[in-house]
């Protein structure tokens, strides 16, 4: 066994790791995509009214990768069902590639959602399981009106989105979710998204449930899509350390609020907020010391 | 889903459920093409023990065969005709548009009531005509077993008349002579005995226990179907159709339910509850669970991310609701309907025993079977163990089958359950 | 040289799965760990590194059974115990485990109090209500905890504050080896810093003699533990102090784990993220081989058939790969 031998094998693996298409471009001159002013949204259960997203404004570039970085509780998962138009804001005003945005009928939300997709944190639920993997396929192929194209033509957009995510279409269809392992089933994901090409793609936590050697190869696909379309993705994420690599923009989240957003490098090393700051301080680093001498054992946190 | 299915019969639990269900339903089924015998014509007097019974018109073991006088005949059917038949007997002839003017149902006038209704009854013509008040199935059946009663007794008037010439005649029988039992014409074999109004219990058993799986089955439908309507709409709407739906469904959960049925029954009175009125009132009153359960289900089943991404495909809130929610819960509705036919049995059974079940006239239910039996001192004087004895144990039986029937699924759907 | 506080010898331990087969999640481990020092155990889920948590106190439950090996703690042999005999002797004494839900294992109806109570009384230990209480005082004070905590009801507290608390419940007897499996993956990170402040502290002031620390949070061990050491399959595939391990892991496997930290600080931005391609297999059914041939990128077809042993290197460093050292090192230089 020599070296020279390993070494050959190296040279042709480039897939698997993350290449970014578009690093540090600035996105401010691209058109705004989604734009957000005021919006909030308030749940009342009983007696006890919960402000879950509190008058955020944000705008969303078309082609930027925007990581909203919040704790649990911080009202990330609310903010995201409200921008994918599950939940209706209960005050403020969400502007959809510089209209008004309006999903007050079904038809209209269908048509919204030509424009706004997402992908969930645990691929395990995102499957309903009675179904097979073609269904999940043939019905994006159908919103995309291809509902009366030839059954070879479905076939062939069906294979071609699937070797997209390094998949075989052919040892998949006729397959149900649960035969797919968790890193199968988000590749799927994306090759649903690949299908459908919306403007803007809610990414909700899609590495949380994934081993971390393997999140490279989900990241990376996400940035292709995002190259090749030119779509927007909205990153939802708790890992302030993934957030940091991956995103153009960064936006902070507590209770509500969004309290500092800007380029990560700026809110990331130099943050301003109190918040950012204790955040950032008390996330493990590797060549930064991570200093313990400053916590107080005595609070109730 | 074929999987499901093995696994399923996998499971011992709900295989001897399935096994004694399936015997009992089996029974239900095959028996009456080999009993003919309608479950209501009484057949001896009072109760009789189980074993084979010879018409004592038949035998004779004191070596001498009298010959019954046509006055003590008279007598007798008078006896064995109440005035409760006498008036339904009228109320047939003037429904049919008789002459019945002359006719009542005093002693005096027995003879030509008799003959009025031997010359304008026939059971072809009640079944086309359907005369008012006899209309149902049930009610016309009563009327033949009356008929056949008639019958019975008057065979043995003829056969006085076959004696005529003497006052009394007297016929000698040696005490070497017999006859093969095949040869009795009368024979029956009754394994279980007869119930106090001489009714073949085991024939009455068989159909009083379909009718009472009918009465659980509609009944569990119909709770079923609402509960799983209601929980639906309450659980994926919500808002202010949850607010509504659980509104009405907490109204039902704080009045008790059996109070709630009794009234229902009393109200109705026994003349106007049919086996399709009981089992309706029994849905109604106990679909409240299964919408609760279904509901949270729902709950849960709507934050999760499938129906989510379902909504993001635009597919309408009905396919959903049907391909996405309601196969996650469809096992459980089964469940559900399992012990929803178990306790619509049981219900029909209480109701029946406290004499607030369907009609008696009509069908027999398990209920009604144990009711008369209380009525008629079986448990009592008369020590009949067979009247109750075998109702007890089917409830028991048809109950035990549907709730292992229910845990074996339970264990198989229910991965916490699975060692 | 320190006294050796848990020594393990070639632990195996299996599950029994309904259908009957044996699924063998610890295979011959072996580690120990001095006194006041830590280790950490780091690999992906179903790697084994919550079984192996499971498997070192010495109680086993359908469907775990123990196979062979030995666990020693303090000199003193606990592997084949009766497990009434593990309960009473061991669990608490000897050994202390605490996993993810820890705060969530606290009967709300009862003070916290009363829990330390139930520790003492399960042991049989002679004291009294006062004397517990005295000594509960101390220790909540000692730890840095508010000691009207005690009268406290556990949903009173926090989810931080009450994951603390626990840790102080299970290690009011101060045990040998504290196990503690993702402790605070389910708190958010200030919370987070706050209980693994006091476990260092603990560890600092002996009140516990030595520590197993379980994540797949690659940063946090880096900052909590000593040692670290990475598990595939079932087995060790390399151990070393948590700075060698992070900057210059050796077997292809930590290597790839450790290139997939990603930290808010300088420098993160131009990590060349690379993934390990494909699953874990199987363990119904593990490979002749080496069990990470499979997705080695430097797989050689004699890896498929050769199962390396765990090679030890010296100073506490030791690697489980066909491949020498200076091999992998030059084919990692060749790489970047």
């Amino acid at each position: 066994m020599k070296t020279e031998e390993i070494g050959a094998a190296v040279v042709e693996d480039t897939r698997e790791s993350v290449s970014f298409g578009t690093r540090d471009k600035d996105f401010s001159k691209e058109p705004l995509c989604l734009s957000g002013r005021g919006v909030t949204r308030v749940f009342h259960t009983g007696k006890v009214t919960t402000v879950a997203v509190d008058h955020v404004d944000f705008d969303f570039h078309k082609g930027e990768l925007i990581s909203i970085v919040g704790e649990s509780g911080s009202g990330k998962t609310t903010l995201s069902k409200m921008l994918l138009g599950l939940l209706e804001p209960t005050e403020g005003e969400i502007m959809f590639q510089g209209q008004p945005r309006d999903i007050s009928t079904g038809a209209k939300k269908r048509e919204y959602w030509k424009g706004i997709q997402a992908i969930f944190q645990d691929p395990f639920s995102s499957y309903n399981v009675f179904h097979k993997i073609d269904s999940v396929l043939l019905d994006c192929i159908n919103m995309r009106g291809g509902k009366n194209l030839p059954k070879e033509k479905k076939y062939e957009m069906m294979t071609e989105a699937c070797s997209f995510v390094n998949l075989k279409f052919a040892e998949l269809t006729n397959k149900y979710p649960f035969e797919l392992s968790g890193g199968q089933m988000q590749r799927l994901m994306i090759a649903r998204i690949f299908l459908l090409k919306p403007n803007i793609l809610l990414a909700d936590e899609p590495t949380s449930m994934i081993d971390a050697c393997s999140r490279a190869t989900i990241l990376d696909m996400l940035l292709k899509l995002r190259d090749e379309t030119g779509m927007t993705v909205i990153f939802i994420t708790h890992d302030i350390g993934l957030a940091y690599y991956i995103s153009d923009s960064v936006y902070i989240m507590e209770h509500g609020k969004f309290v500092e957003s800007g380029k990560p490098d700026k809110v990331m090393l130099e943050p301003e907020a109190p918040y950012t700051k204790r955040l950032i301080s008390d996330v493990p680093k590797i060549h930064e010391p991570w200093d313990l001498s400053t916590v107080d054992l005595l609070q109730n946190a | 889903m074929k999987h499901t299915l093995k696994n399923v019969f996998h499971s011992p639990r709900f295989l001897v459920g399935f096994i004694i269900f399936m015997f009992i339903l089996l029974t239900v089924l095959i028996y009456p093409y080999f009993v003919h015998r309608d479950p209501l014509q009484g057949l001896g007097k009072g109760f009789l023990e189980p074993g084979t019974y010879v018409s004592v018109y038949d035998t004779n073991n004191t070596g001498t065969y009298r010959v019954e006088l046509p006055e003590a005949a008279a007598n007798r059917l008078e006896a064995t005709l109440p005035v409760k038949d006498r008036q339904t007997m009228l109320n047939y002839l003037k429904a049919m548009g008789a002459d019945v003017s002359g006719l009542d149902t005093s002693n005096e006038h027995f003879e030509e009531l008799i003959s009025a209704w031997k010359a304008n009854y026939s059971e072809a013509d009640a079944k086309k005509n359907k005369y008012e008040g006899f209309a149902t199935q049930a009610q016309r059946n009563a009327l033949k077993r009356l008929d056949n009663s008639l019958n019975a007794d008057t065979s043995v008037a003829m056969s006085i008349v076959r004696g005529e010439g003497d006052s009394a005649t007297t016929t000698k029988v040696a005490e070497n002579d017999y006859v093969k039992v095949d040869e009795v014409a009368n024979a029956v074999t009754l394994p279980l005995g007869t119930d106090n109004f001489g009714r073949d219990t085991l024939t009455e058993l068989v159909k009083a226990t379909g009718i009472s799986l009918l009465v659980g089955l509609l009944a569990g439908s119909i709770a079923t179907l609402l509960g799983l309507l209601v929980g639906l709409l309450a659980g994926y709407v919500g808002g202010i159709v949850d607010d509504v739906l659980m509104f009405i469904a907490n109204i039902f959960t704080v009045i008790p339910g059996f109070v709630l049925l009794i009234l229902i029954y009393s109200a109705l009175g026994a003349e106007s509850r049919s086996i399709a009125t009981c089992a309706i009132i029994i849905g109604i009153t106990s679909w409240v669970w299964t919408a609760r359960s279904v509901r949270s289900q729902v709950i849960s089943l709507r934050n999760r991310d499938h129906v989510n991404l379902s909504k993001l495909s635009g597919h309408s809130l009905f396919r959903i609701v049907t391909t996405d929610i309601l196969p996650y819960i469809a096992s459980y509705v089964v469940m559900a309907f399992i012990l929803q036919v178990s306790s619509g049995i049981l219900a029909e059974a209480q109701l029946s025993m406290l004499g607030l079940g369907p009609n008696p006239n009509e069908l027999p239910t398990l209920g009604l079977m144990m009711n008369w039996a209380k009525l008629f001192g079986a448990y009592t004087s008369s020590n009949a163990w067979w009247a109750y004895f075998p109702v007890i144990l089917v409830i028991a039986l048809i109950s035990f089958s549907l709730n292992l029937m229910n845990t074996g699924l339970d264990q198989v759907f229910n991965p916490t359950l699975r060692d | 040289m320190a006294k050796k506080m848990l020594e393990v010898h070639e632990l195996t331990t299996k599950y029994i799965t309904r259908q009957g087969e044996d699924v063998y999640s610890v295979d011959h481990v072996s580690l120990d760990i001095e006194e006041g020092k830590s280790l950490g155990i780091a690999g992906e889920s179903g790697c084994g590194k919550s079984t192996l948590a499971l498997s070192l106190m010495g109680y086993y439950f359908a469907p775990l059974h123990y196979t062979s090996g030995e666990i020693i703690i303090d000199g003193k042999n606990i592997s084949g115990l009766d497990p009434d005999l593990v309960r009473k002797t061991v669990l608490g004494t000897e050994i202390a485990y605490i996993p993810q839900a820890a705060m969530n294992a606290m009967n709300p109806t009862r003070k916290v109090g009363k829990f330390i109570e139930d520790v003492i009384r399960a042991h049989e230990l002679p004291m009294d209500k006062k004397q517990i209480r005295e000594m509960a005082e101390q220790r909540f004070a000692k730890l840095g905890l508010p000691v009207d905590a005690l009268d406290k009801h556990s949903v009173e507290l926090s989810g931080g504050m009450r994951q603390r608390v626990v840790i102080a419940i299970s290690t009011i007897l101060s045990p040998k080896v504290l196990i503690a499996d993702e402790p605070s993956s389910a708190l958010d990170v200030t919370s987070q810093k706050m209980v693994i402040k006091m476990m260092k502290d603990m560890l600092a002031n002996g009140l516990v003699k030595s520590m197993i620390f379980i994540t797949h949070e690659l940063p946090l061990l880096y900052n909590v533990t000593d040692d670290i050491m990475v598990m595939y399959a079932g087995q060790i595939v390399e151990r070393g102090s948590a700075h060698e391990m992070v900057f210059d892991p050796i077997h292809p496997y930590s290597r790839g784990l450790m290139r997939s930290i990603l930290v808010p600080e300088e420098g993160t931005r131009d990590v060349k993220l690379t993934a390990i391609p494909g699953t874990p297999p199987n363990l119904k059914h593990p490979p002749a081989g080496c069990r990470f041939a499979d997705r080695c990128r430097y797989a050689t077809p004699s890896c498929k058939v050769i199962s390396p042993p765990l090679l030890d290197i010296g100073g506490g460093r030791s690697y489980r790969c066909s491949f020498s050292q200076e091999e992998l090192r030059e084919v990692y230089e060749h790489e970047d």
